[in-house]
């Protein structure tokens, strides 16, 4: 795959709109709305529980949660392929009920599932698309999506052909085939092996660059903190939070600090309680919880009151939680 | 109107004939012009005229008919369920698209190729036996409502079905039947009296029965009866596809 930049142009907005992008407070430039939406399925089961969410422009936004979480669900309410049971979602200042027509043509959705026709060429349902979409044949356009994609060399094959990741492509391609100014990637990297998941992050950030928004969906933590702006976190049908990913890590990124003791204790000297200490490998390690976005994290008066209590170390190392721990916690927190 | 998607669509169902041309064309048209080499010949040798009409030309248009309903039906259930089967139909249903406009593209396309199948037929009988034709237009309107309701009815079909037995079960247990009780061979007057009554439930009998008039100017029920029928038929599988996509049914969750 090339990391060239995906052909796509800037999605149309005024001069006055994009001079008020730059000065606007940070979610005033909503670009995707979703207000209290809920879905119960026929059988009754609830998949979503009043999520409200507002998706930047031109931002990448990560909607991380583990399996059965509710993150098809959202994106299908948002596409139109799934009915919303109450709530309401706004795309492009258009509903997508009401407004359906002019919402869904600025929308792209790359599903999870690799949906194609095995007989027909990639050429033919890529043009198939963007007909579908409402917009004029361009062979220029399909050219260049096609190439960005490296595919152009397999335009003639039969998509029966081709590898799993040259579909996912394909796949792609349709979704950019009629210019969308809002792209769902649904698990795109969802068992693809490690070297095309990073030719897919490039892929996405040659995109956003472009002046696409981006959502994705994931359960992978890893491609949540590599890609995104910003996270939602979403269990259970419930959007537990939505954050800045630098915020969210800074928030809630603990650090800790380890100690190897040259000599173990039994326990905890009293005059180090007021730190938040904890005593590991059968007191060969002393572990010291402390928050790295704080300006005074503690450790220089540690260090200093340990000297005084004489306990001293071989060596020591510190560790930052992952958005795993972060996201392990959360969910643990509102069980 | 979002005129390029119905292009595309209907693009895409008339290709997806082309690739499988043996299948979509040759074999209905093969497998009905046997219908009137063998009955024609076999029967026709027997029953030399019926109301002055050779029999070899008296059943060419209720095998039309025959032929363009079982087509029909099983085109346009076909066109919409595969998708279905595949998944693929996500990107129809998350399209700048209305209801009408899918169904346009669809069911156009089914009724295109059947129409198609109708004339092909017609060309190919002509051969073998003196075809007269008393009223183009009308054999036309009848051909093309006819056409257009079964591929109607098909769509509605493959939406309903949820597995290929159910795809099958139609067409062959409800469509073949009527189709072949609903007079393409006789006329209802050479049916005992008591059947001559039961075989008016057939819908297919007002469709044949209509076409038929349009070739010799003979109608087993009045002409305005069957044009009234279709006209009933087809507004029919239109509510139903209204509902269908009113309530999301089988299409969205
Ligand atoms: N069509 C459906 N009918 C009933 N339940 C469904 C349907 N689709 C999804 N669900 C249920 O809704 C929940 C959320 O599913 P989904 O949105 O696919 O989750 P995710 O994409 O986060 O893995 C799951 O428990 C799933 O079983
Ligand atoms: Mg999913």
């Amino acid at each position: 795959m090339s990391s060239s930049p995906v052909a796509v142009p800037q999605p149309a907005r005024d001069p006055a709109r994009r001079g008020a992008d730059e000065r606007a407070p940070a979610g005033s430039d909503a670009v995707v709305c979703v207000t209290g939406l809920s879905k119960v399925y026929a059988g009754g089961f609830q998949a979503l529980k009043d999520v409200s969410l507002e998706i930047r422009r031109g931002e990448i936004f990560a909607l991380l949660g583990p399996n059965g979480a509710g993150k098809t669900t959202l994106i299908s309410i948002i596409c139109g392929l799934v009915n919303a049971s109450s709530g309401r979602v706004v795309a492009d200042g258009q509903d997508i009920v009401r407004d359906f027509r002019a919402a869904r043509s600025r929308i792209g959705l790359v599903p999870q599932e690799l949906h194609t026709d095995a007989f027909e060429t990639v050429w033919a349902t890529v043009s198939f698309s963007r007909g579908l979409f409402g917009k004029p044949p361009d062979p220029d356009h399909i050219e260049r999506v096609l190439r960005d994609l490296a595919l152009w060399d397999k335009r003639n094959n039969r998509l029966l052909t081709l590898s799993g990741g040259m579909k996912r492509r394909v796949m792609i391609a349709k979704a950019l085939s009629h210019e969308p100014g809002i792209l769902f990637l649904d698990e795109p990297t969802a068992g693809v092996d490690v070297e095309l998941r990073r030719e897919m992050w490039e892929l996405v950030r040659s995109l956003r660059d472009n002046g696409v928004t981006i959502i994705l969906t994931t359960h992978y933590i890893e491609e949540a903190e590599e890609m995104a702006d910003r996270v939602g976190v979403i269990n259970h049908g419930e959007l537990i939070l939505v954050e800045e990913k630098t915020e969210l890590m800074r928030k809630l990124g603990r650090k800790q600090l380890t100690l190897h003791l040259r000599e173990p204790l039994e326990a905890i000297p009293p005059s180090l309680s007021a730190y938040a200490l904890e005593l590991g490998a059968d007191g060969h390690e002393l572990v010291y919880s402390y928050d790295a976005g704080r300006n005074a994290t503690g450790i220089a008066e540690l260090l200093t009151d340990l000297k005084a209590a004489d306990i001293r170390f071989r060596d020591l190392h510190t560790d930052q939680s992952s958005l795993e721990d972060i996201f392990v916690s959360l969910v643990r927190e509102k069980r | 109107m979002n005129w390029y998607a119905i292009r595309a669509i209907y693009a895409y169902e008339m290709a997806r004939a082309r690739r499988t041309l043996l299948q979509s064309v040759v074999s209905p048209v093969l497998t009905t012009s046997l219908y009137f080499v063998v009955f024609g010949a076999a029967i026709g040798s027997r029953i030399t005229e019926v109301e002055g009409v050779s029999y070899g030309a008296f059943i060419v248009p209720g095998l039309i008919m025959l032929m363009l309903l079982t087509q029909s039906v099983s085109n346009a259930s076909f066109a919409i369920f595969m998708p279905r089967f595949s998944g693929t139909v996500y990107e129809v249903l998350s399209a700048p698209v209305s209801h009408y406009e899918i169904v346009l593209g669809y069911v156009g396309a089914a009724a295109t190729k059947s129409i198609i199948l109708g004339l092909i037929v017609l060309a190919t009988a002509s051969l073998f036996v003196p075809l007269q034709v008393n009223h183009p237009v009308w054999m036309v309107v009848f051909l093309v409502l006819t056409a257009c309701t079964f591929s109607l009815l098909g769509f509605i079909l493959g939406i309903w079905a949820d597995n290929f037995e159910k795809l099958q079960f139609v067409p062959l247990l409800i469509i073949t039947p009527l189709a072949f009780l609903g007079g393409t061979f006789y006329s209802i007057d050479m049916l005992p009296p008591v059947w001559q009554v039961v075989t008016l439930f057939n819908p297919v009998v007002y469709l044949i029965s209509g076409f038929r008039w349009s070739f010799y100017g003979m109608a087993d029920v009045n002409v305005a009866l069957s044009l009234g029928m279709i006209l009933l038929f087809l507004s029919v599988c239109l509510t139903l596809v209204w509902w269908i996509f009113r309530t999301g049914y089988r299409l969205k969750p």
